[in-house]
């Protein structure tokens, strides 16, 4: 059967291996082409953050006939007298890194319980948590907002914690079982007959398994918490609060904008993203995927 | 025994439960309620919703230019960027599908759909602006006067909508080409036998079995088009004119800048109903499985 199929290969491709080769080069070309022009405005932004707005604003970024790369702009931005990029990032941190573990911790362990218990109306609660998965944040910001204020936590990184915590739970309670529903059951199950207690299997047996889903569920939270800007527009408004994608369109200003620091700043805080995305981007597309498709 | 399992299963479950309940679930149905009262606090949805849906910033049919409405650009936005990202995504797939290097190119394509909306929505200003912008550069090459078209209301949100492609193609781009690598070369090397042409190919093979995860991408993209609110923010604020306003940014504007929450509520649950349309077909087929 595999002799088969490699015969027939070698026979369609040798009459047409000039014109093949031509297709491909050709196609490479466009691909490589198609990257570079989804570079250009990154290249551009990059461009004109290393170097002084006066000279980009009027020759071009492009233009290097003129071209005095300093890191003035990132040194003005991070350390910004209204807008401190350096405090957002701060901020951005102190708001992400929370509101990634906990809901991985608490989502997980639902969906381990959603995965190897039975119990009454199972499938409706799962189901209901699967619809949320639509629901539009602003659905649920105006209730929150009013109860952040009576409870005093507005304008507290506490409060935007919080709400990711529970704004996560659905798709990570989503994406954990259908991982743990492909998991082999058998370990588990010989572990138990062994006496093992449920604590004892998810920490030795589970846990240890699911690495590789539990990075992809945090690459996931971690970005979306870090890149979201509606929940601190609404919780967070004091300048010292505010989270590293608040602060960009601040830096925008009202009349000239200073794209020199503007960009610089949009440098900084992307970053963060980009460098996750670059390294554990295995983790990402896997996540991505899974999460959409299952 | 039975009470004891259904205690460790309650033990496993419950947090996660209680915290969707009350910050998830909860507001969203006080969110429901509150689009029924009107400002004033009386039962009246009648007049709530027609008071909102009455608003020429919601709606507007005056004229043939724009502003149009909230309700109508975001339905603007997915008539032009729906067709291109998904197409654009799956016939990037199959061109890289034997390109070497695919995977960085395709890294970098996706990157847009990694950086914060807010971020995407500043680089699209940079990009158009006149002076330092691509557009610019592109204008001056052809030696018209380069102009911002985020700047004029009759050109914002088409700009805006085209621009966005940029931002999200890599997420069609990713799923497509992750469902092409599930299908057997064998079936194209047994067309190409039979003498099957590429297009005929492309048409007769790949699409039919890409078409479930091609209906996944639609599903989704047009739920982030509804959605749209860091990109506007960003780039215009809904301007000039609210030639770009859509509907998140609508909510925003009703509940935390006038907080009027009513008129807010109304708002996100129109939001809200456009999104469950286009979600039922993916919801229905998550339960049927």
């Amino acid at each position: 059967m595999n002799n088969n199929k490699e015969s027939i290969r070698v026979h369609r491709v040798v009459p047409y291996r000039t014109q093949a080769l031509f297709v491909k080069v050709f196609f490479h070309l466009l691909a490589y082409v198609i990257g570079a022009i989804w570079l250009i405005p990154f290249l551009g932004l990059l461009m004109t953050s290393v170097r002084p707005f006066g000279e980009v604003a009027n020759l071009g970024w492009w233009n290097l006939s003129e071209f005095t790369p300093s890191l003035a702009n990132y040194i003005d931005a991070w350390f910004h007298t209204s807008y401190p990029i350096m405090q957002g990032m701060y901020n951005s941190l102190i708001v992400a890194l929370p509101a990634t573990a906990v809901p991985i911790v608490l989502g997980s362990a639902a969906a381990y319980g959603f995965a190897r218990f039975h119990f009454p109306l199972k499938n409706v609660v799962f189901t209901l948590t699967v619809v949320l998965m639509a629901l539009p944040a602003q659905m649920i910001a105006i209730p929150l907002f009013q109860t952040m204020e009576a409870t005093g936590l507005l304008d507290t990184f506490i409060s935007v914690i919080i709400v990711h915590t529970a704004w996560g739970m659905p798709w990570i309670m989503f994406f954990m079982r259908n991982f743990f529903d492909q998991l082999p059951k058998n370990v588990e199950e010989s572990a138990v007959i062994q006496g093992a207690s449920q604590l004892t299997i998810l920490l030795r047996i589970v846990v240890p398994m699911s690495v590789a889903a539990l990075i992809s569920a945090a690459v996931l939270q971690f970005l979306w918490v870090w890149s979201d800007f509606f929940f601190p527009l609404i919780f967070l408004f004091s300048s010292e609060k505010l989270v590293a994608v608040q602060r960009l369109p601040l830096l925008k200003g009202t009349h000239l904008v200073d794209w020199g620091l503007l960009s610089a700043g949009t440098v900084i805080v992307v970053s963060v993203p980009i460098l996750i995305f670059a390294f554990l981007q295995r983790y990402y597309v896997r996540g991505m995927v899974g999460w959409t498709l299952r | 025994m039975y009470s004891r399992k259904y205690a460790t299963a309650a033990a496993f479950i419950l947090p996660a439960l209680i915290l969707i309940f009350a910050i998830d679930l909860y507001p969203a149905i006080r969110t429901l309620i509150l689009s029924l009262y009107t400002p004033e606090g009386v039962f009246d949805p009648v007049a709530n919703w027609g008071a909102v849906l009455s608003d020429r910033k919601m709606l507007n049919f005056r004229s043939w230019e724009p502003p149009y409405g909230a309700i109508i650009h975001n339905l603007i936005w997915i008539v032009i960027h729906l067709p291109t990202t998904v197409i654009l995504g799956l016939l990037l797939a199959v061109l890289f599908r034997r390109v070497k290097g695919k995977a960085v190119v395709q890294s970098i394509i996706f990157i847009g759909m990694v950086i914060p909306m807010v971020v995407g929505g500043l680089i699209m200003s940079f990009m158009f602006d006149r002076s330092i912008g691509v557009v610019g550069i592109a204008a001056r090459l052809f030696g018209t006067p380069a102009q911002n078209p985020l700047r004029y209301p009759d050109t914002a949100i088409y700009a805006l909508a085209f621009g966005s492609v940029w931002l999200w193609t890599g997420f069609s781009l990713i799923l497509h080409s992750a469902a092409l690598s599930t299908i057997p070369q064998d079936y194209y090397d047994q067309a190409r036998v039979d003498g099957a042409s590429a297009p005929r190919m492309f048409f007769q093979i790949t699409i039919p079995l890409l078409a479930s995860i091609t209906r996944v991408v639609i599903v989704m993209t047009v739920i982030w088009e509804l959605k749209i609110f860091g990109i506007v923010f960003a780039a215009t604020g809904g301007g000039p004119g609210n030639a770009t306003n859509v509907l998140a940014l609508q909510m925003y504007d009703y509940a935390f800048r006038q907080f009027n929450f009513n008129y807010g509520a109304v708002v996100t649950t129109i939001l809200l109903i456009m999104v469950l349309i286009v979600s039922i077909p993916m919801v229905r087929r998550s339960i049927s499985e």
